[in-house]
């Protein structure tokens, strides 16, 4: 029988929390190295008991974490994340030259293929690759070096590359996202790279042709539908049918669609999901309202979903990786507040309940199914 | 023998106790200490200095003998007790952030 596993990354460890296929009891593991910021855990879909995950900390920097055993122990692999030559300047907030320095891993996606493969995107804005299960780290260089590298300045969270999304048709082909230097896109492995931010649009931003500067907060794909990517913006809810070359605006009847997380149903290609938050002024949802929203005709006409979630007094933000789906035949979708809860529904977002609450701030939610 | 004294959370991340002891040959210099600690314990690599510029992490402090060794030179010599293993080398987490 098929059963379920959500990695969760928050502010004080990281928990792993599993059910069967009905996903009405769920059993919490954790905390996993308590006390530590957790950024991220993603398991290798070549090897579901392989997983990654991010540790940091303000105090003792980066570390990396491996499991074997579905999360059960953990051995502590490289840590060293070198840019590659001279790591030159990015612009800094006040429009100065800043140096590329390492701060920590904000994502690390396993490969389709090879569960020895990961790649790593960083602040500052880097995309660094293991192929040896993470005994060492290496700069895919060709991102950075694309050109506009120096023009990159940090969002208010920092420079962070926080999007990595494989093309499943194509092995080439790779998008990633940066806050807030835009969206990218390699057809060659990684060697170069292209920005495609063609069509978005945000105010700061004096030219409207801007090649980067756009922030973006998450990318989704369907596998399916590989040219076909939603975003979620730091404004806007955008798509794109054609690979990045150019974005259409789809927020239609969203009440507000400033947001961080976008998520796509697992066997409804043109089912999103986002998590409307009310302004980048203030991080939490409208009224006091805990709504996902939906869209089953891939944008422009938004459904809220509501039964489960608190509708009144709730203050919490939900964060870029903080959402996401599992694949049994009843897409089951998750996410994790800033306020503890991850809330869980087996039936594509009809009904939700809590599948734990209480923990630390979480910072992201991943899902693996399990046969 | 050299005694080193280790924050909480690095602790458990080379899953030892509060004290470490390292052997150091030639003179006892922080460079020298740390040197010896992460050859013991690789995961500590990174997590005390940074891993190019070999600084001090800006959250962490080193206190030997009632003293501040913080921004003391990394070849500087170590006080004498910690030389001779009468007093750790004492890394500690800065009191910050929640």
């Amino acid at each position: 029988m098929s059963s379920v596993r959500v990695l969760v990354g928050t502010k004080k460890g990281a928990f792993v929390i599993e059910s069967d296929g009905k996903r009405q009891k769920w059993d919490v593991s954790g905390p996993f190295f308590a006390g530590w910021e957790m950024y991220h855990l993603k398991g290798s879909p070549a090897d579901p008991n392989r997983l990654y995950a991010s540790q940091s900390s303000g105090w003792f920097g980066q570390l990396i974490q491996r499991s074997n055993d579905g999360g059960k122990t953990w051995e502590a692999m490289d840590n060293k994340f070198v840019y590659d030559g001279v790591p030159g300047t990015h612009q800094w907030y006040d429009g100065t030259p800043h140096p590329w320095e390492f701060k920590r891993v904000w994502h690390l996606e396993p490969s389709l293929t090879d569960p020895d493969t990961v790649y790593a995107g960083v602040e500052d804005a880097a995309l660094f690759r293991t192929t040896d299960g993470g005994k060492s780290w290496h700069e895919m260089p060709g991102l950075r070096g694309h050109g506009s590298g120096p023009s990159w300045s940090p969002g208010a969270g920092g420079l962070g590359l926080h999007t990595i999304v494989q093309d499943p048709k194509n092995a080439s082909r790779m998008f990633i996202a940066i806050s807030a230097a835009g969206a990218f896109r390699t057809d060659d492995g990684g060697t170069t790279w292209k920005p495609i931010n063609k069509g978005l649009h945000s105010k700061h931003i004096p030219d409207p042709t801007a090649e980067v500067g756009h922030c973006v907060h998450r990318i989704a794909m369907h596998p399916s539908k590989p040219d076909v990517l939603f975003m979620q913006k730091h404004w806007d809810v955008m798509r794109t049918t054609n690979a990045g070359e150019s974005w259409e605006k789809v927020s239609g009847n969203l009440p507000t669609d400033f947001g961080f997380p976008i998520d796509v149903h697992a066997h409804e290609p043109n089912t999103v999901y986002v998590v409307p938050i009310k302004s980048d002024s203030e991080h939490f949802p409208l009224e006091g309202k805990l709504q996902v929203y939906r869209s089953r005709s891939g944008g422009h006409e938004w459904e809220a979903l509501t039964t489960g979630l608190p509708q009144k007094d709730c203050y919490v933000n939900v964060l870029r990786e903080a959402m996401a789906v599992d694949r049994l035949d009843s897409c089951g979708i998750y996410f994790g507040t800033t306020g503890g809860q991850v809330y869980g529904s087996s039936d594509a977002g009809e009904h939700w309940a809590p599948i734990v609450r209480d923990l630390p701030a979480v910072l992201s939610v991943e899902v693996q199914t399990l046969s | 023998m050299i005694r080193v004294e280790l924050p909480y959370h690095l602790r458990n991340l080379a899953r030892v106790g509060v004290e470490v002891e390292v052997d150091v040959a030639g003179p006892v210099t922080q460079r020298a200490v740390l040197d010896a600690l992460e050859e013991r314990y690789p995961v500590l690599r990174g997590t005390i200095r940074d891993h190019v510029t070999l600084q001090r992490r800006p959250f962490l402090r080193f206190f030997a003998c009632e003293q501040d060794l913080s921004h003391d030179e990394p070849d500087s010599l170590l006080p004498d007790p910690v030389a001779r293993g009468k007093e750790p080398f004492m890394v500690v987490g800065a009191i910050a952030g929640g």
